[in-house]
């Protein structure tokens, strides 16, 4: 009878460790689970991101300051709805000199295929990359978040710290850009 | 002994229920039933690749009939069956399959999606996708009638998450009946329509 107490107070951790690490997403403050994304096979997006080659990057290796993650599917009627306003947030920073090169946007396809994100990015004309995500290993380890789920990080020594983490889209692409930029703490150059 | 098995069995069952998050989209918020890891497929087919597909008739949410043989000698007709309607996976499956008509246009291809809900639930249902192209189909009654014929209906009354590809002679191409806790990627729907040709 002991060992079966036993057996039940360590089943009890155990679960309770495993959904208090599978369900939670990111919170401000945290640094970005680890997790490796794949390459963009498109030359621009590798470009983009700061990247020569290889299979795999975390978001460490992005070359900027902030990296925005959108959590999103193909097949989520609200990611449909809300591509044109990534798009116009990619157009901002772009066209900021000021913003340019220091934040990027990433997209994270949960369950999603490299072709089926290739039919959406076509579909909606989406300028940034999208990484694959078919056996929804990322998106396990982001806390199994709704989508469009978006996370802002800050690129540090100790790696990406979490400043931004929240489930829905956001209507005014500017004054989205203002908040990410409000709360990473960025300083405006030149 | 007996108790620490039956103990370990579900732990294993709880365990398993951990990573099942798959319906996603915001658009459907609290309102998706989770119901847990299921077992994959739970049918016996009635029908093969080569085979005549058995025609049948049903009600269609947008109003009227559609009738597989309607199709015969025009297009491929895929039809996929989805489990049930306010649940997961299925919830974020023809929301994709809305905005790659094209694809289906292109490959001269009807879908037809098929569950075995009754109207007001999958008119209430599918109203949470946005706009579908394609008709959606009631097997509601007699209870999933079509979906037992072509063996994808589940011992608990739901239907398989499958999809089987019809070409413009009647004839079945292909069949998947997938993984029901799983969504089947888009590729490999466009890839047996391809082969097709005209």
């Amino acid at each position: 009878m002991k060992k079966f107490v036993q057996c039940v107070v360590v089943a009890v951790a155990v679960i309770s460790s495993l959904y208090a690490s599978a369900a939670q997403p990111p919170a401000a403050g945290e640094l970005l689970p680890e997790m490796k994304l794949a390459v963009p096979v498109e030359r621009e997006h590798r470009a983009y991101l700061g990247l020569s080659s290889g299979d795999s990057f975390e978001v460490q290796q992005v070359k900027a300051d902030v990296v925005i993650l959108e959590v999103m599917s193909m097949y989520c009627p609200f990611c449909q709805k809300e591509a044109p306003n990534l798009n116009e947030l990619y157009r901002l920073i772009e066209g900021n000199p000021k913003l340019k090169g220091r934040i990027k946007l990433i997209g994270i396809g949960a369950g999603n295929s490299a072709y089926e994100l290739k039919v959406f990015r076509e579909r909606y004309q989406v300028p940034f990359p999208l990484a694959p995500d078919g056996d929804y290993h990322i998106h396990l380890s982001l806390g199994e978040v709704r989508t469009p789920y978006f996370i802002g990080v800050r690129i540090e020594k100790g790696g990406p710290r979490v400043f931004y983490s929240k489930l829905g889209g956001f209507e005014d692409a500017g004054a989205f850009l203002e908040e990410i930029f409000r709360l990473s703490g960025l300083k405006e150059k030149g | 002994m007996k108790i620490y098995k039956a103990f370990l069995l579900s732990l294993v069952v709880i365990l398993s229920g951990v990573a099942n998050g798959y319906c996603l989209s915001e658009a459907f918020k609290g309102n998706i039933y989770q119901v847990g890891k299921l077992k994959p497929t739970d049918s016996v087919l009635r029908v093969k690749v080569g085979d005549r597909a058995p025609d049948f008739t049903l009600p269609a949410v947008s109003g009227g009939e559609v009738t597989l043989s309607q199709y015969r000698g025009k297009k491929h007709v895929v039809i996929s069956f989805v489990p049930a309607a306010w649940t997961p996976v299925c919830s974020d499956q023809w929301p994709g399959y809305a905005i790659v008509r094209d694809l289906f246009d292109k490959n001269d291809a009807v879908l037809l999606g098929i569950t075995v809900d009754n109207i007001p639930t999958l008119f209430a249902w599918t109203n949470q996708m946005g706009k579908l192209w394609f008709p959606v189909l009631s097997d509601f009654w007699p209870h999933g009638r079509v979906a037992g014929t072509f063996g994808v209906l589940r011992s608990d009354g739901t239907a398989e998450r499958a999809i089987l590809i019809i070409d413009k002679a009647g004839t079945i191409r292909y069949i998947d009946v997938h993984d029901i806790n799983r969504r089947p990627f888009l590729e490999s729907i466009v890839e047996e329509l391809e082969k097709l040709g005209d």
